[in-house]
């Protein structure tokens, strides 16, 4: 049966979807994704959708489905590189994936994960962070 | 209105699906539609064809290019055999499903394309009919 | 004796003749949008496609397919000529000047015989006006399509999306912001953040005249849409009006970044990307550390 390979890259785990996802292999993508979290404990997952051109209502609550699962274990779901056409036609159908979050690409995907994991290996050069919020 | 080019695909199960996104995107391109156009088009023309396998365990779609007032695009034809629709505005209002869905799929498909219509009565099927012009208005 | 047909037939020649002086000598005609030999070959295609309409003895109904060739060259010249710059008075004389080489033809050819005259001219001017009908008609629909051309150049043009710093974007929108134009806006500024990896987008209304809930609509699917893109976007060039409307229409904007002006739009951008800007004591001017 067909799978979808998910990568495990330290404390994330990296899902590249490079076909167009059919109802089962859908289902399925959101079976092994949930169990490589609690095996592997992750902290992030990471779901590059660059290379889908149609996200659907099905398709949109799959996603949703993989954030809040995981972040009942201690993950937090990124979606990174949606295209434009996916995000217009996302927003006129009504679908704005309450609660995942979303990236450029997965380079950004990966500082944001670190960023809420709090880990700072992403600050080293930004050793004069003085948060300026006067203008807030 | 003139049909220049048609189609009818029989969806009996979910993996007629794809195919089925990857003739209307061929129709899509083939009357040079924008991407933003072709993407809202498959993804209502998924919507539907997802209703119509949950609801009415499939049925057949007919896919047209057409022509009128000077505008180019591409009508596709949902008809089902299935229970029909009992109450069509309710079915019709965001977040409404007798299925375990986010019910988004007939109100988000009729935002997506220029024209959609409805025709359903309980017991006889339902035809869905939408319309997206190539430049999307 | 000779029908209406036959005599226009025998006396083609000197109709076109008479026609293109009539052309020529009105004053108003552009001889820079078209030289007189173009002008000579198109009149001599149209009176000859007319007069074989008219031996078919039809002078009612020029949606019959007799009169389909003439009324498509109708069509082709008028609509050449409204996309060409011609006036409607330049376009309407066309027809109209030719309906006078006929009438004073049929007047020489037919002094002895005025009923039948009569009779000729009634139909012939019949014929004609609804001819110069179709003109006006297809003029018209020419020109919608040129302005319909330049609505869509306008919206392409009038929504420039500028960085203006590394991972910073700003679009002043200017104008009404409808539907078309906010999938116009939408298409470029995701297209601008995918090509420039953009973080932020600055969302300028200060060029928007007012803001309606249509208005507010279409802002909220344009933040939406970048959001899933994953960046964020920030609302800014809100004036005082817009901001009362927005309340008493009861429009939600809470989960929108907004600003009053450009300026705090960018400041707040600059602190969301941990950058700030300091004025340097020794040098003149600002520098920016990161």
């Amino acid at each position: 049966m067909e799978r979808i390979p998910v990568l495990k890259m330290g404390p994330f785990l990296l899902v590249t979807i490079q076909v167009d996802l059919y109802d089962r292999l859908a289902l399925t993508l959101e079976n092994d994704l949930i169990n490589m979290v609690s095996q592997t404990g992750a902290r992030g997952v990471l779901i590059d959708i660059s290379a889908v051109s149609i996200v659907d209502s099905f398709m949109g609550r799959i996603l949703g489905n993989i954030a809040s699962m995981s972040r009942i274990m201690d993950a937090e779901t990124v979606v990174v590189g949606m295209q434009p056409a996916v995000a217009i036609t996302l927003v006129e159908l009504g679908l704005t994936l309450q609660g995942v979050h979303t990236a450029l690409n997965v380079e950004k995907g990966m500082e944001l994960l670190n960023t809420k994991l709090g880990d700072n290996l992403e600050l080293d050069d930004e050793e004069e962070e003085d948060q300026d919020d006067r203008n807030d | 209105m003139i049909v220049m080019t048609k189609d009818t695909m029989e969806i009996v199960r979910e993996q007629d699906v794809v195919p089925f996104r990857n003739r209307v995107r061929e129709f899509g391109t083939r009357i040079g539609m924008s991407l933003v156009n072709q993407t809202k088009l498959i993804t209502a023309a998924s919507e539907l064809v997802r209703n119509m396998l949950k609801y009415a365990s499939g049925g057949k779609v007919i896919l047209e290019i057409i022509s009128h007032n000077a505008k180019t695009g591409v009508r596709l034809t949902f008809k089902d055999e299935g229970p029909g629709i009992a109450d069509i505005a309710m079915a019709m209002r965001d977040g409404f499903s007798t299925g375990r869905s986010l019910g988004l799929g007939l109100p988000g498909a009729k935002r997506l394309v220029n024209e959609f219509d409805l025709k359903s009565n309980p017991g006889e099927g339902t035809t869905v009919t939408v319309i997206h012009w190539k430049h999307g208005r | 004796m000779n029908t209406t047909a036959q005599v226009l037939e025998k006396n083609k020649e000197r109709i076109l003749e008479k026609w293109m002086q009539n052309q020529l000598s009105d004053a108003s005609l552009r001889d820079d949008l078209m030289t007189s030999d173009e002008l000579q070959h198109q009149s001599k295609e149209m009176l000859d496609g007319l007069l074989r309409a008219v031996s078919k003895g039809n002078y009612d109904n020029i949606y019959d397919t007799e009169f389909e060739q003439v009324t498509d060259t109708l069509r082709d010249i008028s609509i050449t000529r409204a996309r060409q710059g011609f006036s409607p008075r330049e376009t309407g004389a066309y027809v109209l000047s030719l309906k006078q080489a006929i009438m004073e033809v049929l007047i020489e050819q037919r002094k002895d015989d005025p009923a039948t005259l009569y009779q000729e001219i009634m139909q012939l001017n019949n014929l004609l006006d609804n001819l110069s009908i179709v003109t006006f008609e297809t003029f018209i629909k020419g020109r919608e399509e040129v302005i319909l051309r330049q609505t869509d150049e306008i919206s392409e043009i009038s929504t420039p999306v500028i960085r203006v710093w590394d991972g910073i974007l700003a679009l002043p929108i200017i104008g009404t912001l409808d539907s078309a134009r906010t999938q116009v806006v939408m298409e470029n500024l995701l297209q601008e953040i995918v090509n420039t990896g953009s973080n932020i987008a600055i969302l300028d209304i200060s060029g928007v005249p007012a803001v309606d809930s249509l208005v507010a609509q279409h802002l909220i699917k344009t933040v939406s849409a970048t959001r899933l893109m994953g960046a964020e976007c920030i609302i800014s060039g809100i004036r005082a009006e817009i901001a009362q409307t927005i309340v008493h229409l009861g429009i939600d904007l809470s989960n929108i970044k907004t600003k009053a002006s450009l300026a705090s739009a960018l400041q707040l951008a600059f602190s969301m990307t941990n950058l700030e800007v300091r004025r340097v004591d020794r040098n003149k001017g600002f520098k920016l550390t990161r």
